[in-house]
C-alpha cells in the first residue's frame, strides 16, 4: 500500500471534527447559557428542550432520584455518542459533546441498568455542519445483525461439539471442535468487547492468570487431542461452554458498535491472525488454525464490505487496494482447503512448513497495513 | 539542538492542519524534547509547506553541521550530520563507515511492474526524508483514528549520518521482463568449499543497507521502508551489525573485528577517487549502460567459532592473520600501515591470501560489521562478521579472492559462511526528480 492518506478534503472535514470526532466529553463547571437541562429521577427523565443546533451540545444534568444514574446521548441504533455514568443521587454533572445533525435519544438509566427512560432529541443542521452519513448508520445496523446471526448459528454447532463430549465420543467431538468456533472467530472483536466472556471460552494455556481456572474451547481441545480422554471434568466444562456462549448470544445485540469500531475490529481480526494463527499458537493441539484463520478473515471482510460504500467516497484507492488484498489472501487460503469449495476443511497446520507460513504472514501484512487506514476514512461519517 | 525536533514534525502543508494547534509556534505533537522552549518552528525556518530538501543542519542554538556529500570524503563530519542522499553514486558505499548497520533483503510479492516502480518512488521519497533526519509521510502524528505514517521512534534524533543504499538481486531479473537487463557482472556466486549457507539467510530480490551512527535511526529506516512495502515486497531476512570492522577513512584508527584483530587496514578510502573509479564504480563502458556509476555488493554472514578461537595461542592467532594482534602490523614490520611483505607470512595466512598481489590485483571495498545475535542453543556466542564488499565486477572481485581463501585460508578453521547474497547497486539518485532504479525501470531515467 502506498502510504495512502485520507484525501485532503476529508482531512479538512475531519480536522473540523478532530477535537471531538463523534463524541468526547468535557466537564465544565460553568454551564453555558443554552445548555439543555436534564432532570433525572428514579422513573423519569425530563429534558428542557427537544432539539439543539449542531456542534457543541451541553447537557446540564441533575439527579433528583434516590439511585445513581447514567445519562447517555444515543444514536438511533443505540450507539453511544456520549455518556456519563455514576451520577450520584442529588448531584449535578455537565456533559458536553460534539454532535452532528440527526435524530438522537437522551437516556437516563436509574440504577445504571436496563433500557432506561428515553427522550427523542433532534440536532439541527447549522450552516456548514456535515450531516451524519446514513450509509454509515446502515452499515452499523447491518453489522449488528450479522454479529447476532453469527451467535445464533454458533450455538447449535457448539451443542454438536458439547453433546459429543457428554456422550464420551472422542472422534465426534474432535470433528465438531473447529466448526463450533467459526461464528465466534468471525465476530471476535464484538465478543471481546464484553470483557468477561472471552476469558471463559477462548483462553489458551499461556493466557491463564495465576489462580484462574482454565475453561472453554482450548481446555477441551487439549483433552481431546493431547490427553485423548474425556472424563467428568470435561463433561462439566462442555456444559459450562454452552452456558457462557448462551450468555454471549443474549448480549451480542447490545454491543456498542460504531463505524470506527467496526473498522478497527476488522483490523483487530487480522492482528489475531498475525499473532496467533500464523504462528500455530491458537490451536496448538488440534492444528485447526487455518479454520480460525479463515473465519477471522471472513469477519474482517464482512465489516469492510459494509463500510466500503462510505470508505470509497473518501478514498477510492484504499478500497481498491483492500479488495485486491482480500482477494489475494482468500486465494492463498483456498490452496490449503482439503474439502469441497466453500467447506471449512483445511490442511492441518502442523503440516504447513516455515516458508508457507511466511507466505501467509506476508499476505496478512499486505492486507492488514491498508486495513489499518480504514477507520480514518469512516470517522467523518 | 531542538531544530531537528521541529524539522521532524511531519509536513502539514497539504492543508491538513492540526486544529487547536498554534500555527506559528513551537513543535508538533509528540515531538519529544524541545517543545515549548522557544525553538523556532520548522515553518519559520523553511517557509510554509517546507522545502523538500534534507535539512540536517542546525539552525537553532547549535553549530551548523555540514551536509557531507555521499560520494566524497566527508572527513571530520560530526556524527549528527546528514549525508547527502542525492548524487552520482549512492551514498553508503564510499561514505566513511558509520557505527551501526541494519541490512535487509526483500522479496518482491507483486507481478505488477507499475506497482513495483511506484514502490521504488515511494521508497526514494521516504529515504530522502529519513536521511535528512525527517519523518516519512505526514509524520509521527495525524488523525487520531489512523496509525501515523511514521513509526515515531526516531523523532528528536539527529540524522546520524544515515545512508540508505538499494540493490537488486539476480532473482529480480526473473521478473518484470528484465531478463535481458541483467548485468553480466551480476553472477550467481559459486558454491565455495566450506560454505554452509542457510537459504533463509541468503538471497533476495532487493536489499537495503541502512548505516547510521545511531542504531535506532538505522532500524527506524528499515522498519518504515518495510511498512511502506507491505503487499509489494516482504522482508526475507535482515541483519543488525555494530562496530564497523572496516575503515574507509584514512588515518582513522582501524577498527577490530570480534577476533580482536584490526580488519581493513588496506581498504579503499572514501577520498581515493582514482581507486574507487578503478575498483568500485561501474564505468560507462563496462557493458551495462544502466549500471554506470553503480557498483556490485556481496554480502556474507560469516559465523565465527568464537570459543575455539579464544582458546588459540597468540602465536597461532597471529600466524592465521599474518599481522600482530596489538599493533596490527604485518609480519616482520613495526607499524600497522607498513606495506606487507607477503613472503614473510605463512602461505595460509589470511592477509597474504586476500592481498591484491595474490589475486591478480583484485581489490574490493570492504564495509563489514560485527554481529552478535545473542547465543545459540549450545550457549555459544552467535557472533561473527557480516561481510559487505563493493566492487566493479563480482567475477574479478569477491569471487577471485574467495576462491583463493576458501581453499587455503588458515582462518577457515574458525569461521563458517552461513549466509550469502549478491546485488547490483544502481547509480545514485541524481536529484529530487529522480528515483531509485530509474535507469533500469524508467524511460531514460525519467
Amino acid at each position: 500500500m502506498r502510504a495512502v492518506r485520507v484525501s485532503v478534503v476529508t482531512a479538512a472535514t475531519a480536522a473540523v471534527a478532530l477535537a471531538c470526532a463523534t463524541g468526547c466529553t468535557a466537564k465544565s463547571d460553568a454551564d453555558s447559557g443554552n445548555a439543555i437541562k436534564v432532570t433525572a429521577a428514579d422513573s423519569s427523565c425530563d429534558t428542557s428542550a427537544k432539539q439543539a443546533p449542531a456542534g457543541q451540545v451541553t447537557l446540564s444534568i441533575d439527579n433528583k432520584g434516590s439511585k445513581s444514574t447514567e445519562v447517555e446521548i444515543l444514536f438511533p441504533d443505540d450507539r453511544i455518542v456520549s455518556e456519563k455514568e455514576n451520577i450520584g443521587p442529588g448531584t449535578h454533572y455537565t456533559l458536553t459533546a460534539e454532535i452532528k445533525p440527526g435524530s438522537y435519544e437522551i437516556a437516563c438509566r436509574p440504577g445504571m441498568k436496563g433500557h432506561g427512560v428515553r427522550q427523542k432529541f433532534t440536532v439541527t443542521g447549522g450552516a456548514g455542519s456535515a450531516k451524519r452519513d446514513p450509509q454509515a448508520d446502515g452499515a452499523v445496523a447491518a453489522y449488528r445483525e450479522y454479529a447476532q446471526d453469527q451467535a445464533d448459528q454458533t450455538l447449535p454447532k457448539v451443542k454438536v461439539f458439547t453433546d459429543a463430549i457428554k456422550r464420551g465420543d472422542l472422534e465426534a467431538a474432535k470433528k465438531a471442535y473447529a466448526p463450533s468456533r467459526i461464528g465466534w472467530e468471525r465476530t471476535e472483536p464484538v465478543a471481546e468487547s464484553f470483557g468477561d466472556i472471552d476469558p471463559k471460552v477462548d483462553t489458551r494455556a499461556d493466557g491463564l492468570e495465576s489462580g484462574q481456572k482454565w475453561t472453554g474451547w482450548h481446555r477441551l481441545e487439549k483433552a481431546l487431542w493431547q490427553d485423548k480422554k474425556i472424563g467428568p471434568a470435561e463433561k462439566a466444562l462442555a456444559g459450562q461452554l454452552v452456558t457462557d456462549l448462551t450468555d454471549w448470544q443474549q448480549r451480542v445485540g447490545k454491543a456498542v458498535i460504531s463505524p470506527t469500531s467496526m473498522a478497527n475490529g476488522a483490523k483487530e481480526l487480522l492482528d489475531e491472525v498475525a499473532t496467533g494463527k500464523v504462528t500455530g499458537e491458537e490451536d496448538r493441539y488440534s492444528h485447526t488454525d487455518l479454520v480460525d484463520f479463515k473465519a477471522n478473515v471472513e469477519g474482517a471482510q464482512k465489516a469492510y464490505e459494509l463500510l466500503k460504500p462510505v470508505a470509497a467516497k473518501h478514498d477510492a484507492a484504499l478500497t481498491k487496494e483492500l479488495d485486491k488484498q482480500f482477494a489475494s489472501l482468500n486465494e492463498l487460503l483456498d490452496g490449503y482447503r482439503t474439502g469441497a469449495p466453500g467447506s471449512y476443511a483445511y490442511k492441518s497446520y502442523d503440516k504447513v512448513g516455515e516458508s508457507d507460513r511466511k507466505q501467509l504472514s506476508d499476505s496478512v501484512n499486505a492486507l492488514a497495513e491498508p486495513l489499518s487506514k480504514l477507520a480514518a476514512t469512516v470517522v467523518a461519517s | 539542538m531542538t531544530e531537528h525536533v521541529a524539522a521532524s514534525d511531519g509536513e502539514q502543508g497539504a492543508g491538513a492542519a492540526h486544529p487547536g494547534r498554534d500555527e506559528t509556534a513551537g513543535t508538533g505533537p509528540g515531538s519529544g524534547s524541545g517543545s515549548g522552549s522557544g525553538a523556532p518552528s520548522r515553518r519559520s525556518l523553511l517557509g510554509w509547506g517546507g522545502a523538500g530538501l534534507a535539512l540536517g543542519a542546525a539552525a537553532a542554538g547549535g553549530a551548523a553541521a555540514a551536509v557531507t556529500s555521499g560520494d566524497s570524503g566527508g572527513r571530520g563530519s560530526s556524527e549528527a550530520a546528514a549525508v547527502a542522499f542525492h548524487g552520482t553514486h549512492q551514498a553508503g558505499v564510499s561514505t566513511p563507515v558509520q557505527d551501526r548497520l541494519h541490512f535487509a533483503a526483500f522479496d518482491v510479492k507483486t507481478d505488477d511492474r507499475e506497482e513495483f516502480v511506484q514502490l521504488l518512488k515511494d521508497w526514494t521519497a521516504a529515504a530522502a526524508r529519513m536521511t535528512g533526519g525527517r519523518t516519512v509521510g505526514h509524520g509521527a502524528a495525524g488523525l487520531p483514528e489512523a496509525p501515523p505514517d511514521d513509526t515515531g521512534e526516531a523523532v528528536g534524533l539527529k540524522p546520524s549520518r544515515l545512508t540508505l543504499t538499494l540493490g537488486f538481486g539476480p532473482s529480480l531479473f526473473e521478473r518484470f521482463g528484465l531478463k535481458d537487463r541483467r548485468p553480466e557482472a551480476l553472477v550467481d556466486l559459486p558454491k565455495f568449499p566450506g560454505d554452509n549457507l542457510d537459504p533463509a539467510r541468503s538471497g533476495g530480490d532487493l536489499c537495503v543497507q541502512a548505516c547510521a551512527d545511531d542504531p535506532q535511526v538505522a532500524v527506524h529506516a528499515i522498519r518504515n521502508l518495510a511498512r511502506i512495502g507491505f503487499g509489494t515486497v516482504a522482508i526475507r531476512w535482515s541483519q543488525l551489525g555494530f562496530g564497523k570492522t572496516s575503515s574507509t577513512t584514512p588515518g582513522a584508527q582501524t577498527p577490530r573485528n570480534l577476533m580482536g584483530f584490526k580488519d581493513g587496514t588496506r581498504n579503499i578510502a572514501s577520498d581515493e577517487t582514482k581507486r574507487l573509479d578503478e575498483h568500485v564504480w561501474v564505468g560507462a563502458k563496462d557493458g551495462t549502460d544502466w549500471m554506470a556509476g553503480g557498483s556490485y555488493l556481496v554480502a556474507r554472514r560469516i559465523r565465527m567459532n568464537i570459543e575455539t578461537w579464544d582458546r588459540t595461542s597468540l602465536q597461532e592467532q597471529e600466524d592465521v592473520f599474518g599481522r600482530d594482534k596489538r599493533e596490527g602490523a604485518p609480519v616482520g614490520k613495526p607499524k600497522e600501515h607498513d606495506e606487507p611483505f607477503l613472503p614473510a607470512m605463512k602461505p595460509t595466512a589470511h592477509v597474504r591470501l586476500a592481498h591484491p598481489d595474490s589475486n591478480n590485483g583484485a581489490t574490493i571495498l570492504r564495509r563489514g560489521y560485527s554481529f552478535t545475535d545473542g547465543t545459540d542453543g549450545l550457549g555459544r556466542l552467535e557472533a561473527g562478521l557480516f561481510f559487505l564488499a563493493y566492487q566493479r565486477d563480482v567475477r574479478k572481485g569477491f569471487i577471485t579472492v574467495q576462491r583463493h581463501l576458501a581453499r587455503q585460508d588458515a582462518l577457515n578453521e574458525y569461521i563458517q559462511h552461513v549466509g550469502s547474497a549478491v546485488f547490483a547497486i544502481p547509480p545514485g539518485v541524481r536529484d529530487a526528480g529522480d528515483w531509485w532504479g530509474s535507469t533500469l525501470f524508467g524511460n531514460a531515467g525519467n
